[in-house]
């Protein structure tokens, strides 16, 4: 029996409500107990420090093809940006680092919980190699439905029963996590060299428009009652104007309630709010209308969202959004890859450098830290970059610095070419508010892991879930007065305790404890028609034969699954 | 009663048939029929049963015949080899499976080896391409259901792939293709009138070596100036027809092999031929895609490139940080230079593909064979190790030459005794650290006193 007990340190924890108590957490056998259960605990001194639960990440493309493309495509960004190893595997990559890289830095930072933001169907024995490969921390990965031509077919002819008995079917397949909706329609259209750029328009030969899509995913995720809401990447991402298609998107969700036994409250997370909350009709006149798209969320609780904050970083771009890709190695001319995958969806990598000498950058920056600034609820405002898409989850510990700090935004803003003009196009040169960091611990995440319908295990220091705890060398009755320290302290966390197994000390990585993929099983009545559709769509159209499609159960690494019965 | 087994992946090449039928006999141990296979891949099932197999690790003895030895020798053997060498090369991989692929991963990294596969001889010059201008590609089956333009350039598949054809690209009926052969146009561009030219409906033979100027007279005529009478041995208006049928396609794929990664101009021409591919995508729709030999030669790529971040070529020798220079850390640059001191050959066989000259700097080191089979490598090894034979003997994850992975299945156990490439590589990085303790206790015997050493 193992037993650890975390002493005197401030707890934060938004889902018991907790704000900076001071307070002892006890672990036993990779569970949290109340602390007078102890008996012979190793203790570890937390005095004068931050606790919270382990971090918990929405949304962020870690494993998987396109992941990989990106990966492999670009050797430089290897180049001199790799550090020396020092666990037990090397460390390669920056903007796209290796799966290696990738669990120990999440670690690092009190990260224990990522959720891969978009599972290809057709690819998921890669993303579970992939998986197995990325030590410590957990993983979920979402299969993308908005442009799978099961899914289209049985929205078309409104079938809701049939489409969720197909969600179900693929979810197990998979081994998935949730419903992920990518440009829906768009990536499909992609497959002409087309687009759906609003939600209007309609795909070609399916004849169904994304609005109908996302209603559509909407009601089968709810009649499922699946732990996480439907997932959504707008259409019309990155382009000056596009707040009004988000803001249609957005309602598409009215009307809706959460049905699910997993404590989730909303029926929709739009993802990297940032790409979609732009004015202007050109990159001339492009501006923020974060505060638009804010105040609609802000008003309608059945929503929640992510940020996806530019970083100012030089990174890779990569997306299911196809056409997307496509048009920005129009913009930026630089190295592009493409993959359509047949009846189910596209990606596209592009490498993109955000540079605080270039206007349209810059005002980026500033809509992301607007949104999460403009929030008035952070149980639903999450902090992402969608990795690695507006910069690396590195940088996290600088986004969070830059939401806590006035100052760190204002030293960032020196160094813009073009500040004058990225304050006239936002409104965040007359923001000062400062996030606490009991906010930070709901947009990190006790909100996440709700969202995600899994704070009965992650995302929340109550006795009985996992012990899952980080410990950051930050006083918050004696904060830093410099911004710096704030980052470093939430860079190198200074404790990490995974399963109850003390699993970073200092900053560093001292054991790698077994990881887990976290699935969602889902029992639905026989369904003899679906059940005949995949037969015919892989008898005809498919490149594999429907028995090598579903994941072999000896490629599923460790993993947790998460039971909803429909039939009952 | 024999027993059918069904879905079964293929261990021949980057088509990675995945519906064979495989009828095996009553006691288990005969494979008796194979249906759907192309020849070769029949071949290949045919021989796991039907002559004799090497069981047992076979190590070279002072008078040149190869004496047998336990698998716990072997491991050994390799352990210590990879341990005393400063710089081995480890090198092969286009059959196996992944699994044996990151298994032998950490044995490199551990050992501090140069870790190379097949591409490196092969489609190395189209990584080149890729990693300056990228891969505007698709899996097959979006081929299948939306192209009605295929390009095969430098490749032929009626011989090296040769279910590609039928499963994919020419003939299959696919959702938006209904009408199959019928529906599509065929060009092929070859200096060879091949048996895949057979079947085109547009031939360029393009002359040897010039394959680069037909891809610029292309590029040109699609953005629509003028080309010169005569471009590569080909007239002026049947590039035009050409260019014309891929502007006016819904959907095309350009397929290219050996042909433009192996003639003259190399990654320069796969280059060119992925901005063809870009400046297509402005009119209509266009992927292009490498054909990939092995079936299994995608995969060192694909794996690596998640553990490392570099699909071939990879400098583990620092042991803190992995490097990639292929020209400098690509296995026939290394061994022409003498720079290695011990080999191990997997998965593949060296002792045929290399140049001879790398053969023989090679053979003045160690040099180890992993393979189910004899071949040109075992028989002029130290040792030769036999393992399962990926996708009949042993299960796994294999990628397919559009990246898309398939699951193999095992269709019979292995020769008694006989362990995988994964249990191998596992094995032999456990004696790698038993050895490395070992030796960290001597040291520790040897070092010297603590205490405050002069200024030197």
């Amino acid at each position: 029996m193992s037993e650890l007990l975390i002493k005197n340190g401030f707890v934060f924890d938004p889902l018991q409500g907790i704000k900076g108590d001071r307070m002892d957490i006890g672990v036993r056998d990779g569970k949290i107990v109340e602390p007078g259960a102890l008996k012979n605990p190793q203790t570890i001194d937390a005095a004068g420090t931050t606790v919270m639960a382990g971090g918990v990440d929405i949304h962020s493309h870690v494993v998987g093809p396109k992941v990989n493309v990106g990966r492999l495509f670009r050797p430089e960004d290897k180049l001199f940006k790799s550090p020396l190893k020092r666990c037990s595997r090397m460390e390669m990559g920056f903007s796209v680092p290796s799966t290696f890289k990738t669990g120990y830095d999440y670690a690092r930072m009190g990260y224990v919980f990522v959720n891969e933001a978009a599972m290809p169907p057709l690819h998921s024995p890669h993303v579970h190699e992939e998986i197995r490969d990325t030590p410590i921390i957990d993983n979920a990965a979402m299969p993308v439905f908005g442009n799978n031509w099961f899914t289209l077919e049985y929205l078309k002819n409104n079938e809701i029963e049939n489409n969720a008995a197909y969600t179900a079917w693929l979810l197990r397949a998979t081994r998935g996590f949730g419903i992920k909706v990518v440009n829906p329609g768009g990536s499909e259209a992609w497959g002409w060299g087309l687009n759906c750029e609003h939600i209007h328009d309609p795909v070609p030969y399916f004849d169904i428009a994304p609005a109908e899509i996302v209603k559509g995913l909407i009601e089968t995720n709810e009649f499922l009652g699946l732990p996480h809401s439907v997932h959504l990447h707008c259409n019309n991402l990155g382009n000056p104007g596009n707040y009004t298609d988000t803001i249609e998107s957005l309602k598409l969700a009215e009307g809706y309630a959460p049905k699910n036994d997993f404590g989730r409250e909303q029926v929709l997370h739009v993802t990297h709010l940032q790409f979609h909350a732009y004015g202007g009709d050109s990159w001339g006149n492009f501006e923020s209308r974060a505060k638009d798209v804010m105040d609609y969320v802000n008003a309608h609780d059945n929503i929640t969202v992510d940020i996806g904050q530019v970083t100012l970083d030089e990174t890779t771009t990569m997306t299911a959004d196809g056409p997307f890709e496509h048009h920005l190695r129009g913009l930026n001319n630089l190295k592009w890859a493409n993959v359509d995958v047949e009846l189910e969806t596209a990606a596209g990598v592009v490498p993109y450098i955000y540079s605080p000498k270039v206007k349209v950058c810059t005002i980026q920056w500033a809509v992301g830290l607007e949104l999460g600034l403009l929030a008035k609820d952070p149980m639903r405002t999450f902090v992402s970059t969608d990795h690695p898409n507006a910069g690396p989850f590195t940088r996290y510990p600088q986004v969070i610095t830059w939401l806590m700090s006035r100052a760190a935004r204002d030293e960032t803003m020196k160094t813009f070419k073009w500040l004058e003009r990225t304050i006239d196009a936002t409104s965040i040169d007359s923001i000062d508010r400062e996030l606490g960091l009991y906010e930070i611990a709901q947009m990190t995440r006790a909100g996440p892991a709700k969202a995600l319908g899994v704070c009965n295990t992650y995302g929340g220091l109550a006795p009985g879930m996992d012990a899952d705890i980080a410990v950051y060398s930050l006083n918050p009755e004696d904060m830093p007065s410099d911004p710096a320290e704030i980052e470093k302290a939430f860079a190198r966390c200074a404790w990490l305790v995974k399963d109850g197994i003390v699993t970073v000390r200092n900053g560093e990585v001292i054991a790698e404890p077994a990881k887990r993929t976290i699935w969602v099983d889902v029992k639905v009545p026989e369904n003899a028609q679906v059940q005949r559709d995949i037969y015919e769509h892989f008898l005809r159209h498919y490149s594999v034969k429907l028995d090598n499609y579903s994941l072999f159960e000896e490629h599923l690494f460790n993993p947790r699954v998460i039971e909803v019965d429909t039939t009952q | 009663m024999p027993k059918k087994v069904e879905n079964v992946g293929c261990p021949y090449c980057g088509v990675c048939c995945d519906d064979l039928v495989v009828t095996v006999s009553d006691d288990g141990k005969k494979i008796l029929e194979v249906e759907n296979a192309c020849a070769i891949g029949n071949q290949i099932f045919h021989h796991a049963t039907g002559g004799e197999r090497v069981k047992l690790p076979r190590l070279r003895q002072p008078d040149g015949t190869y004496k047998e030895i336990s698998y716990d020798e072997a491991v050994d053997y390799a352990a210590k080899v990879l341990h005393n060498a400063k710089k081995p090369l480890i090198y092969g991989f286009g059959s196996t499976n992944c699994e044996g692929m990151a298994a032998a991963a950490k044995v490199a990294e551990k050992a501090g080896a140069v870790l190379d596969n097949c591409a490196s001889i092969c489609h190395g010059s189209s990584f080149l391409a890729i990693f300056d201008n990228g891969y505007p590609s698709c899996t097959l089956g979006e081929t299948k259901n939306r192209a009605d333009v295929i390009v095969y350039w430098g490749a032929n598949p009626a011989h090296a792939h040769p279910r590609h054809m039928s499963r994919y690209s020419i003939f299959p009926r696919g959702f938006f293709t209904g009408k199959g052969q019928k529906s599509r146009k065929i060009i092929v561009i070859d200096p060879r009138h091949t048996d895949t030219a057979q079947v085109a409906d547009i031939h360029l033979q393009v002359k040897q070596g010039h394959d680069y100027e037909l891809f610029d007279a292309f590029r040109a005529a699609v953005r629509g100036h003028k080309i010169p009478e005569e471009v590569a041995g080909i007239k002026r208006e049947r590039i035009l027809e050409a260019v014309e049928i891929m502007k006016k396609a819904r959907f095309g794929t350009i397929f290219y092999g050996m042909g433009l990664c192996h003639s003259d101009g190399r990654n320069h021409n796969v280059d060119i031929a992925i901005s063809l591919t870009r400046d297509l995508n402005d009119y209509t729709k266009w992927t292009i895609m490498a054909m990939r030999g092995h079936y299994n030669i995608t995969g060192p790529g694909a794996v690596w490139s998640w553990q490392y971040g570099f699909p071939y070529c990879l400098d583990l020798t620092k042991k803190d940080i992995a490097h990639m220079n292929p020209g400098e850390t690509s296995s026939v640059d290394l061994a022409m230079r003498d720079e290695v001191d011990a080999f191990f050959n997997v998965g593949t066989d060296a002792g045929a593909h290399f140049p001879i000259e790398a053969v023989k700097h090679l053979r003045k080191h160690p040099w180890i064979t992993v393979d189910p089979n004899i071949c040109m490598a075992s028989e002029i090894s130290d040792l030769h190790i036999p393992v399962g034979i990926v996708g009949v003997e042993v299960p796994g994850i294999v990628y397919r030459m559009d990246n898309v992975p398939i699951q193999y299945r095992k269709v019979i156990d292995p020769p008694e005794g006989v362990i995988s490439d994964e249990e191998l590589f596992e094995r032999i990085h456990q004696r790698l650290c038993e050895l490395e303790a070992e030796e960290a206790a001597k040291e520790q015997v040897k070092a010297a006193p603590v205490g405050v050493r002069a200024e030197e």
